[in-house]
């Protein structure tokens, strides 16, 4: 009968949780990168020209319906191609800011078509710019609709991140891969890390609401 | 050196039955004990309650290569000699009987309580109040996040490369680091994927239009 042992894990525990904050490190970078996607892409969806907004639901469309590791095999594998040499772990952020990127575009899109048409052109005929009715008139009011689907989003793409380690990025399961490696206790030590990977999720869920209720507090008709 | 040829995409097929069958038995699987999972936690017994809906925090809350690893490792660990792909349907069909059940949860808290109410002054007792009012309405509303949940599915299963099981995705690895043509092979293989998941995720939309539609 196999004996369970986490001591060996107990004794590895910094080594994990070093490996935790690269994962919050490598996440909240994707995250960044995801919103910065999003927000570009689902602004280009609105445009009066077909292309872009072909473009971009090509885009959203194969990144959707294709696996991550996939993505972030090719990714990999075409950014030396294309004659750029990053690290390991800045291509796997790439490929966490793209693939959550799209689904970003779609959860941004839906807010932003909920406001009423009604309010750009107010905003237009005040004289407001293009670019600032969408800033204040569209984007706050959408992105405050969306919060809970757009931070639910990133806690997935921060799960998501376990998949980094496929190219050898410095993150959680990467670490969790070298201990188990050097102490065969399998079964100890991804059990553990799932654990802090339930804790940071749970963290981040926390965080994400007390973010959510200081940046939308503001009245509403 | 070997190109991409016709052997090579026969291999790449052979990955995709290994994908599709995969994904099929999950979610079959899944499905199943997502249904128990879905009734048990809208019971209204407060232990099952409970006891589901730490089950679902815990699917949802962990990383879907950790489960699989936690899962195919304890398995190991029984003692009992098991096929590497008994542990990885397993690990599979669990993870989706977690996420189908709340999908389905919801689905069943969205049918008008009304509906409850009346069947049970007409004095249905509860599984026929379930099984012939409460779930094909709750089934109508759950489908678009059904189907949207079996294009996670689908590409789930790639992860499954991660421990060695020859699916789509670990074939094209194997193909890729034969040939070494990685981008050439696992662009082909991102459009099988695609071939398979975008006219899922296309019925998946018409359907919530349909339903949003009906719902105005």
């Amino acid at each position: 009968m196999y004996q369970l042992d986490f001591s060996v894990v107990i004794e590895r525990f910094p080594e994990l949780l070093v490996g935790a904050a690269a994962t919050l490190g490598l996440a909240s970078s994707g995250i960044v990168l995801a919103l910065l996607i999003g927000i570009v892409g689902a602004a280009m969806r609105q445009s009066r020209h077909l292309l872009p907004r072909l473009v971009v639901r090509a885009f959203v469309e194969l990144i959707r319906n294709t696996p991550f590791l996939v993505q972030i095999f090719f990714l990999f594998f075409a950014l030396p191609f294309a004659g750029v040499r990053l690290s390991p772990t800045a291509t796997a952020i790439i490929a966490l800011g793209i693939n959550g990127g799209a689904y970003s575009i779609e959860i941004i899109r839906g807010g932003i078509e909920a406001i009423n048409r009604g309010q750009t052109e107010a905003g237009l005929s005040l004289g407001l710019s293009r670019l600032d009715v969408f800033r204040f008139i569209v984007l706050r009011p959408a992105l405050r609709a969306i919060y809970p689907a757009l931070t639910s989003q990133f806690i997935l793409l921060t799960l998501t991140s376990s998949v980094c380690a496929s190219i050898s990025a410095y993150e959680l399961t990467s670490v969790a891969q070298k201990v188990e490696s050097d102490t065969f206790r399998s079964f100890e030590v991804y059990f553990t890390i799932t654990a802090i990977y339930l804790a940071l999720s749970w963290l981040l869920m926390a965080l994400f609401g007390i973010v959510g209720r200081r940046a939308f507090a503001y009245p509403t008709a | 050196m070997p190109t991409f040829g016709p052997d090579q995409l026969f291999f790449l097929m052979q990955g995709l039955k290994w994908t599709l069958l995969l994904s099929v038995i999950s979610f079959v699987g899944g499905g199943v004990i997502g249904l128990v999972v879905a009734l048990a936690r809208t019971s209204g017994i407060g232990p099952l309650k409970l006891v589901t809906r730490g089950y679902i925090a815990i699917f949802q809350g962990t990383p879907l290569l950790m489960q699989l690893f936690v899962i195919y490792y304890g398995v190991a660990l029984l003692n009992v000699a098991t096929d590497p792909w008994v542990a990885v349907s397993l690990a599979y069909t669990a993870h989706a009987s977690a996420f189908l059940g709340d999908i389905w949860r919801g689905a069943i808290q969205a049918v008008p309580r009304g509906q409850t109410e009346a069947a049970r002054a007409l004095g249905f007792g509860y599984g026929a109040r379930m099984w012939d009012i409460v779930l094909p309405q709750a089934l109508k509303i759950s489908l678009p996040a059904t189907i949207g949940f079996s294009v996670q599915l689908v590409k789930g299963t790639s992860l499954a490369a991660i421990v060695g099981f020859v699916e789509l995705a670990r074939a094209g690895q194997i193909i890729s680091n034969l040939i070494f043509q990685p981008l050439l092979v696992f662009g082909i293989v991102g459009l099988i994927y695609f071939a398979v998941c975008w006219p899922l995720s296309l019925l998946g939309d018409r359907m919530e239009r349909a339903l949003a539609a009906g719902a105005r």
